[in-house]
């Protein structure tokens, strides 16, 4: 009589230590509710440094200033200082040691981000020169005839 | 024995002391006042802002955050992106954003209707046009991170919205429940994706890739906290609208130039 009443019991009790044990080995121990309780940071703390430990790719124009001097001040006098070398020829990551050599984009596309005209008002791109890419010698990549790092060098 | 002294002087102590305040007899406890200003100790609350004026739609942001972040760059996902809106003469809000979400710029005044269609517009027929970036705007009220089940995504103390990948699940109830969708499947990691202000380069002192690459200054990045900020000055003083208010997320992405047609 006894036991056949208490065995779901000890069952159901066995089945409740099991799931506490599984939590207890499962969640990591820095897993937590902090600054702003449940609703917006339950979590596991140790997730902030994965996210900061994350490898910087870009490291923007002054990483390229003390080997490639003469590009630097070349293009600085002209309306495109306002470019990042890395938009053009991808992101540095550790360059020179890896990757050795960058990847330039020289495709047509590349200018025609900006120089393709689409004249709307009160946009920033109506103020941007452009040309038509059927008419303005097709086929050609625009570096043959301009020097992205000083465009009307030459040509005026 | 009341003599008319002491019943006068009584009077007057009483409603002296009827009309003091209850708070005036609470005992201020300096430690609770530090824990109520310590609610959130954080110095830092990152904060965006963008300017639909300078924005010439070039994309160079949404490449730069594919590269940076290491998105599948041929994929169609994206962590930011840019909207380009035509308002006609007629009124019609044509607006359209590349499949690629604007990682090779507008390069074509063909407007995308998705499917494969396009829609030529006339020159002479705009009435206004635009581009608008898009990013997470890492709300005050985050409701992708209410919904999460399991405690994986989650507001970091400067107010950026991270997920941790380890611990999702892929339920995709965040990708539902952001009002702005900006979060996705990644195709590599097959948990959910976001921008988060690209947290490992705010947290060194960098800007964002994408304020980096945009050559107009269109995007800058701030710390709503630092009265000094060139970005906080600019929030706090100018006009500047934030996307869906009526939702009460509190977004902190602030948009100059936003127009009512933006959505």
């Amino acid at each position: 009589m006894k036991s056949h009443v208490l065995r779901p019991l000890f069952a159901f009790l066995g089945i409740v230590a099991l799931i506490l044990l599984a939590r207890l080995v499962l969640v990591p121990k820095d897993f937590g509710a902090y600054d702003r309780g449940y609703m917006y940071s339950w979590h596991r703390l140790g997730n902030e440094e994965d996210w900061k430990n994350v490898k910087v790719k870009y490291q923007g124009k002054e990483y390229c200033k003390d080997c490639h001097t003469d590009k630097y001040d070349s293009i600085a006098k002209t309306p495109h200082k306002i470019i990042q070398c890395e938009n053009c020829h991808g992101p540095a990551i550790d360059h020179p040691s890896d990757p050795p050599k960058l990847a330039i984009d020289k495709s047509r596309g590349q200018c025609l981000r900006c120089h393709y005209p689409l004249p709307y008002p009160s946009s920033g791109r109506a103020l941007i020169k452009g040309i038509d890419p059927d008419k303005h010698n097709p086929d050609t990549e625009c570096s043959s005839c301009h020097n992205p790092h000083n465009p009307m060098e030459g040509l005026r | 024995m009341i003599t008319r002294r002491n019943f006068l002087k009584n009077t007057v102590t009483g409603i002296a002391a009827l009309s003091l305040p209850l708070a005036a007899f609470e005992i201020v406890d300096p430690k609770k006042l530090m824990a109520s200003e310590a609610k959130n100790p954080s110095k830092v609350r990152w904060v965006f802002l963008i300017d639909t004026y300078k924005c010439t739609g070039c994309g160079f942001c949404v490449k730069a955050c594919k590269l940076e972040n290491e998105v599948p760059y041929d994929t169609n996902v994206t962590r930011t992106w840019v909207e380009r809106y035509v308002i006609t003469k007629d009124g019609v809000n044509h607006a359209d954003t590349p499949d690629n979400g604007g990682r090779d710029g507008f390069t074509t005044a063909r407007m995308n209707r998705g499917m494969g269609k396009f829609e030529e517009i006339k020159k002479e027929d705009i009435d206004k046009a635009f581009f608008v970036p898009k990013l997470c705007n890492q709300c005050e009220n985050p409701p992708c991170v209410q919904v999460c089940p399991v405690g994986a995504t989650y507001q970091a103390p400067d107010g950026v919205v991270l997920v941790d990948r380890t611990w999702c699940i892929g339920c995709g109830y965040c990708i539902m429940g952001c009002p702005y969708g900006v979060r996705f499947f990644h195709p590599v990691h097959h948990t959910a994706e976001k921008c988060n202000f690209c947290y490992h380069r705010i947290t060194k002192g960098l800007k964002t890739a994408c304020v980096d690459a945009c050559p107009f200054g269109a995007r800058r990045i701030g710390n709503l906290r630092d009265p000094n900020d060139p970005v906080t000055k600019i929030i706090m003083t100018e006009r500047v609208g934030v996307l869906k208010e009526e939702y009460g997320t509190k977004p902190q992405a602030f948009y100059l130039g936003l127009d009512r047609e933006v959505k």
